[in-house]
């Protein structure tokens, strides 16, 4: 990439300006002579946050190793840089390049949450690409979005030509290999993306027609000409011999994860019924201890990283976690590179491993127990006791950890005050148990209490329920701060609902929506996952003024016989199971892990021999 | 093997990164390329590297001078091609060696730049003639004013066609002496755009600096 004047001059104007000129170790470029795709891989927040997406990292190797087919990085520049650009009418480019977005054949988005989607369109208006689909008729300029937020991406649906359902590595080849030969063959945009539909986990928004009822819910989902009536979420079956991108980009400025992620396992086997992630990426399927090892060491060598993350939904759950940390520290000790095991459950065997893990430093411990009292958590088949807990922080004390930090959920459905002060009296017990076991009790302790306000999401079993209100949410926060007052060891802290709200009718909205986001962007919005730039008046502005309401979509109860907006989305796990899991819910059964017993989920039928081996 | 020096260059899209992650990128280099340096003992080990005089972000350079050490025998003069490969664009390994002295000794530094958007070279060569030139910078203890003109050795400005070319030669150790400093010495007179590389080091005597 050429690094002219006018650009050189902004660079030296704004923070941390490596950020935007690439350049880094294992970036890959092309000869442009022997490219027939370009592929503009766009990750809507900043390179900090992009460069730290395993998926990103995946789906840039998978793409470059197509011959002819050259995969690209864009991000999103700061505040600082995304206006000295606007004012100096550069437009947004790709790192490898240096070429603007509107020089590449497919314009493609990695949407992991909701908030993104108002950079989504800051994005394409800086690369000068027309927002709306239909606004972009010809087969250049393809724009596509694929990750976790596809499994309702209806808010978003006019502004893509074409998503990804489920995981990419196989789709997104195939419909880049079907591109390349709608441009050889001159094809219509059209053409090109009625044989896309036909892929299976392609979503191609503009073949489904949606209409509505008189009281603003969805009446209608209708398939145009052959469109498939529902899109068939495609994973990656065998992903022990899956691709691993064992050459990562290595930035040359510091990101927020900045180290080898080794992803064990995809899916989950607990039913956290509040859990979006473990119920759309089931069934789960892992990779063998010996090829964990064998990436993890070819990365490490090939980056130079000095830490590895095992990472996945549930880490403690992976059968050979015990064998592959033996083999990981045998590798990584002697070379001074450290291993961390993040998402760890509250049992013994994960305080055994985590001892063995972190035998020098001790940094603090985490925990999402997600409710305060027993009845909650069995509401939300969370399968942790009390008893758990306080024996894996006894544990942790003993072993000289000092720091613990506890995940809560409020406003999960049911929850009553004697719920939410059960939060309180938990965290008493953690801090009483450190008293009684601590390893030293002249360092002191600190327990963290943080809680976020549960947010109902599509495909699991709470995708019918309300969220509770601001001012509710708010209210059990202040009882909750009573509560905790008095003991000074236990922090709190608690998250704003503020985000929430629109992330809750963001989550859940259909495609009327799409204008809301609109509206929002062209009121400044943009990196709205960040409190810096976020504002809540621009949401409760714009939902009015596009002839919707916000509490409709996020503190709205849906009957279970309503057609909800993503029904069409087809990510495995039945309908009929949610239903079922939602009773149990209510009547505060749990339901076994998938490795206890198979509560027929359906995302068995994923795989070729129909059973899943969890 | 201890006091082990490296020479490396610094331009291209590499003049970008900061001060503290070339360090990060250095210690992943080595380890890219298989190269063990020296770690620190206790809780927190870190490589033990030092960057002479870091640079500041913009500026390139043709003389970057990194101190280290290695856990093992290695060939000197081979290291440079072996840490090149793993190095991100930008940045090329020039020379290793047994470090002669200590980085303090590193006092002068030549530098070549170009000024845009301002004054002919006619303004900035009398600018730069006078005696004293008074600039205002922080330091510990609030703002302090300095006097920059003892540690301008060299300050030498050409009408070029590209714009306004720098030759200078600067005190780069004790006091320090940038030239991002001389630039804001200018005040509302400073150019639009500016961008210097450095050439050369000394010490005290203007011998060269190894």
């Amino acid at each position: 990439m050429e690094m002219n004047e006018k650009i050189d001059a902004l660079l030296r104007q704004v923070q941390r300006p490596a950020r935007y000129v690439g350049g880094e170790y294992n970036q890959v470029v092309k000869d442009k002579a022997d490219v027939d795709v370009r592929f503009a891989f766009c990750f809507p927040d900043t390179y900090e946050i992009g460069m730290s997406n395993l998926g990103m990292k995946i789906l840039y190797g998978v793409l470059n190793e197509m011959p002819g087919v050259w995969c690209e990085r864009v991000f999103a520049p700061w505040g600082d840089m995304a206006g000295a650009m606007r004012r100096e009418r550069i437009p947004l480019w790709a790192l490898e390049s240096g070429d603007s977005l509107d020089k590449f054949d497919i314009i493609a988005f990695s949407l992991g949450y909701e908030m993104a989607y108002t950079t989504v369109l800051d994005m394409l208006d800086m690369g000068n690409i027309p927002l709306r689909a239909k606004d972009r008729p010809g087969l250049e300029h393809l724009v596509m979005a694929g990750g976790g937020c596809i499994c309702n991406i209806e808010p978003m649906a006019e502004f893509f030509d074409l998503c990804f359902l489920g995981e990419g590595e196989d789709v997104d080849r195939e419909a880049v290999e079907l591109y390349r030969q709608a441009k050889k063959e001159g094809w219509s945009k059209e053409e090109y993306l009625r044989r896309a539909a036909q892929i299976e986990g392609v979503y191609v928004p503009s073949l489904y027609d949606i209409s509505y009822n008189a009281d603003g819910t969805v009446a209608s989902i209708t398939p145009v000409g052959e469109t498939p009536a529902r899109v068939r979420k495609r994973i990656v079956e065998d992903f022990d011999g899956c691709y691993y991108p064992t050459r990562p980009v290595v930035p040359s400025t510091e990101v927020v994860h900045d180290r080898v992620s080794l992803e064990v396992f995809r899916g989950c086997i607990r039913g956290c019924r509040f859990c979006q992630a473990g119920h759309t990426n089931r069934p789960v399927r892992s990779r063998a201890p010996e090829t964990l090892l064998r990436l993890g060491r070819e990365t490490l060598e090939n980056t130079g990283y000095q830490e590895l993350n095992l990472s996945s939904l549930s880490t403690s759950d992976y059968r050979g976690l015990s064998q592959l940390c033996d083999g990981l520290l045998d590798y990584c000790r002697p070379r001074g590179i450290s291993l961390s095991l993040p998402s760890l459950r509250a049992d013994n065997f994960s305080m055994d491993i985590m001892q063995r893990v972190q035998q020098v430093r001790k940094s603090g411990l985490t925990f999402a127990p997600e409710a305060g009292t027993q009845r909650l958590r069995d509401v939300i088949n969370k399968n942790v006791t009390e008893e758990d807990l306080l024996n894996s922080c006894r544990i942790a004390f003993e072993g000289g950890w000092n720091n613990v930090k506890l995940y809560f959920m409020l406003g999960l459905p049911t929850e009553t005050d004697e719920d939410v002060l059960g939060i309180a009296e938990l965290a008493k017990k953690v801090f009483w148990t450190w008293k009684q076991h601590a390893a030293n009790k002249s360092r002191g302790v600190r327990v963290t209490v943080s809680t976020s306000e549960f947010i109902p999401k599509p495909h699991t079993p709470f995708q019918w329920e309300a969220q509770i209100s601001r001012q509710e949410y708010l209210r059990r926060v202040g009882l909750l701060t009573d509560a905790l007052a008095k003991t000074k060891a236990i922090t709190y802290n608690w998250h704003d609902a503020e985000m929430s709200l629109v992330e809750a009718a963001l989550a859940r909205g259909d495609r009327r929506v799409g204008a809301v986001i609109e509206k929002v962007w062209r009121l400044g919005g943009r990196l709205e996952s960040w409190s810096e730039y976020f504002q809540l008046d621009r949401w409760l502005e714009a939902f009015p003024a596009c002839g919707l309401d916000i509490d409709f979509y996020g503190t709205r109860e849906r009957p279970v016989d309503e057609l909800l907006p993503w029904e069409h989305m087809d990510c495995a796990v039945s309908r009929r199971h949610l239903e079922r899991e939602r009773e149990r819910a209510y009547q505060g059964v749990l339901t076994p892990d998938c490795r206890a017993g198979c509560s027929g989920c359906g995302a068995a039928s994923l795989l070729k021999e129909g059973v899943c081996r969890g | 093997m201890d006091k082990l020096r490296l020479r490396f260059s610094k331009t291209g899209r590499a003049v970008y990164i900061s001060h503290l992650d070339l360090m990060r990128t250095m210690q992943r280099v080595f380890s890219r390329a298989g190269v063990p340096l020296k770690y620190s003992e206790g809780f927190n080990p870190h490589a033990k590297i030092s960057i002479i005089l870091p640079l500041s972000v913009g500026t390139a350079s043709l003389c970057e001078y990194m101190d280290f050490a290695l856990t093992e025998e290695r060939d000197l003069a081979a290291l440079p091609a072996a840490l090149d490969p793993y190095m991100p664009e930008g940045i090329q390994a020039l020379e290793a060696y047994q470090a002669p002295g200590k980085g303090s000794e590193l006092r002068w530094l030549r530098l070549e730049g170009v000024l845009r958007g301002g004054h002919d070279a006619a303004f900035y060569n009398d600018f730069f003639a006078q005696s004293p030139i008074l600039v205002e910078h922080r330091a510990k203890r609030g703002v302090r004013t300095d006097d920059i003109a003892p540690s301008i050795r060299q300050a030498r400005f050409t009408d070029e066609p590209g714009g306004v070319k720098a030759q200078l030669i600067l005190h780069a150790q004790e006091p320090t002496v940038s030239p991002e400093l001389m630039m804001a010495a200018l005040g509302d007179d400073a150019p639009a755009y500016f961008r210097f590389t450095r050439l050369e080091a000394f010490r005290e005597d203007m011998t060269p600096f190894r």
